[in-house]
């Protein structure tokens, strides 16, 4: 542990992404106590002070109705990191058990999951997910829902590949050997070698799990007013462009700085662990 | 058989499959969810009469297998029903939008491929360098921020702040639009000769176009460099190297052909992601293509357009994998010499 910390920080890259992920992740569970105006979270209007360019107290400037830009994006982190982490929690063990009987049984189930995935593989992620948010109300179980159904896919299509490399190696034939049942290979043998490139990819999700959120409330399909969102946020300052150039120009830094984190992060896991797929 | 038609076969009855997945996975959510879709498409003045009458219409008190089939019935004879949004066919609606929306798409795909690969082998051919950090960082911002950031910034910087390209729109106001033959303006206005119309759109789509390849030339330019680096500890680059061959020649030719062809199957994908993301791109620069109608229909719990717009797109993707797929058999020797040896 001690070891992998101390690679993660000798290369620069990896240390910025692990600084990024680390202030981000603060920022959102912390909120509360860093926000200098913690109420701007909900529907408050301060028509007094709207539309204010970046200045003290307000740094990030403030919007239409006069709430904080800066106290918004700090909740919207922690509303689209929980998203994130809910969504895989979801997504993950599904993708991996069909990936994995996909890969080790073959035949008909191999067939029939593999061609599955593919389904879902084939409808643009974002385009499924919009379907699926369009469809049923727009709240915030909704989004998981949907962001969920496209995520899942990916995770099968990852294992079931290192699954299928894994089944042919001389520690999964020695366990057919002695008897072991298909579930006992699966998931005690080969699932532990599939970890290094599950977990590199969770940590790419997580930024990616926000790009899409974003994207979504960016169309007007995720998060509801006046739950603070980043994509939300741009959409509407989108409007006010360029005069009000502050309303749309930290949300989407807040955005990029958060997915890059995680993506450096991924990007270093991945060397690390050595799991390039 | 020869082995790239037997390829196609298979990769066509694949496909086939898939989209009929798609068309039950779609139609299915379509039917289940909640709210009465004749009764949103009447509207609330409606008494329960109409309703009912358009219920009837729909097929909508049927079970959902022969709805389905119904479906299947008009989808062969190229028929989507009639969208309730704008209440003509959904057909027509999605032969008036999509033109606009893969005409971004293909631009974009140039850019993406035109400027990632030489990206990812200059980066990996200067490999733990100066230029080779850049590009990466580059790359990875590139793919760190949704496409409609991107569409943002760019807009604010290349059209408000340096107005070197246009805020909005597929064309200047001030032109006529030359006659819709293909729908695709770029092309319209050549077989026209208007060129004055030609440049105007050429000057219209590079910003939203960048803005959308750019996730896209991040992605191309990561996995072109890793294979390559990947491809340059191959003993065959170590001989190659060995023989004194310049540098130049041996990245561009020993390294890179064997590293096109992961990066070919990722880029069928992002194309995917690409069709999706043109949603978003639309929405920033106001261009007419299906983002305006996808989100309206929708909104507006619009069936048969949801599930004909899904199709489509679906459809184009698989397509767009086909001709991937046949490139790389093209690209790949051993399966391009297998038939000429004819076994």
């Amino acid at each position: 542990m001690r070891r992998t910390l101390y690679i993660l920080l000798s290369n620069p890259l990896s240390a910025i992404g692990l600084f990024l992920v680390g202030t981000v992740v603060f920022a959102a569970v912390f909120a509360d106590f860093i926000a200098p105006f913690p109420s701007h979270r909900g529907a408050v209007v301060d028509f007094s002070n709207f539309n204010q360019p970046p200045h003290w107290p307000n740094i990030f400037g403030t919007d239409l109705v006069g709430r904080d830009v800066f106290s918004r994006i700090l909740y919207a982190y922690r509303i689209s990191l929980m998203l994130g982490v809910v969504v895989l929690a979801i997504a993950v063990p599904i993708g991996v058990t069909v990936g994995l009987a996909a890969g080790y049984l073959g035949g008909w189930a191999e067939f029939v999951l593999m061609r599955l995935t593919d389904v879902f593989l084939s409808i643009p992620p974002l385009v499924l997910a919009m379907s699926v948010m369009g469809l049923l109300e727009p709240t915030l179980t909704n989004g998981m829902l949907a962001v969920t159904t496209m995520w899942w896919p990916w995770y099968a299509r990852l294992v079931y590949n290192v699954t299928r490399s894994e089944a042919q190696e001389g520690y999964v034939l020695a366990a057919e050997i002695i008897g072991a049942s298909r579930l006992h290979i699966m998931f005690r043998e080969i699932l532990p070698n599939c970890v290094p490139s599950i977990v590199t990819k969770m940590t790419l999700d997580l930024g990616f799990v926000i790009l899409i959120v974003s994207s979504l409330s960016f169309l007007g399909l995720g998060v509801q007013a006046p739950t603070p969102d980043l994509g939300s946020m741009v959409a509407e300052g989108g409007n006010y462009l360029p005069d009000s150039w502050w309303l749309t120009v930290f949300p989407s830094l807040a955005i990029l700085i958060a997915v890059f984190g995680f993506n450096l992060l991924g990007d270093a896991l991945r060397q690390l662990l050595g799991s390039d797929q | 058989m020869s082995p790239v038609v037997r390829l196609l076969v298979k990769r066509l009855s694949i496909s086939v499959i898939v989209l009929i997945g798609v068309s039950m996975l779609i139609f299915t959510i379509a039917r289940v969810i909640p709210g009465d879709p004749a009764r949103i498409a009447l509207g609330p003045n409606a008494t329960s009469e109409q309703v009912e009458q358009l219920r009837d219409k729909l097929h909508l008190n049927e079970p959902i297998y022969v709805q389905y089939g119904y479906f299947v019935r008009d989808f062969a004879r190229g028929d989507l029903g009639i969208s309730l949004y704008t209440n003509r066919p959904v057909m027509t609606d999605i032969a008036q939008f999509l033109p606009a929306t893969l005409e971004l798409v293909i631009v974009a795909g140039i850019f993406m491929i035109g400027l990632g690969i030489p990206l990812g082998i200059a980066s990996a051919r200067y490999r733990g360098r100066a230029a080779d950090n850049i590009i990466r960082v580059i790359s990875l911002l590139g793919v760190s921020a949704p496409s409609f950031v991107w569409a943002v910034i760019l807009m604010l910087l290349f059209a408000f702040f340096l107005p070197l390209f246009p805020i909005a729109g597929q064309i200047s106001d001030t032109l006529a639009v030359p006659p819709r033959v293909t729908g695709f303006l770029l092309v319209d206005s050549l077989i026209a000769g208007n060129f004055a119309a030609f440049f105007s759109a050429l000057h219209h789509i590079i910003l939203p176009a960048f803005a959308l390849a750019l996730s896209g030339i991040g992605q191309a330019a990561r996995l072109t460099r890793s294979n390559m680096v990947e491809t340059y500890d191959k003993p065959y680059i170590e001989m190659a190297r060995s023989y004194g061959f310049p540098a130049r020649r041996i990245a561009n030719r020993y390294a890179f052909r064997p590293s096109l062809i992961p990066s070919l199957t990722i880029i069928g994908l992002d194309f995917a992601a690409m069709l999706g993301n043109a949603f978003l791109v639309e929405a920033v620069y106001g261009w007419p293509g299906l983002s305006r109608y996808g989100v309206q229909v929708i909104l507006r719990k619009d069936l048969n357009a949801i599930v004909g717009t899904v199709l489509v797109i679906s459809a184009t993707f698989l397509i767009v994998n086909i001709i991937v797929d046949l490139l790389i058999a093209y690209i790949n020797p051993r399966i391009r010499l297998a038939e000429r040896s004819g076994s």
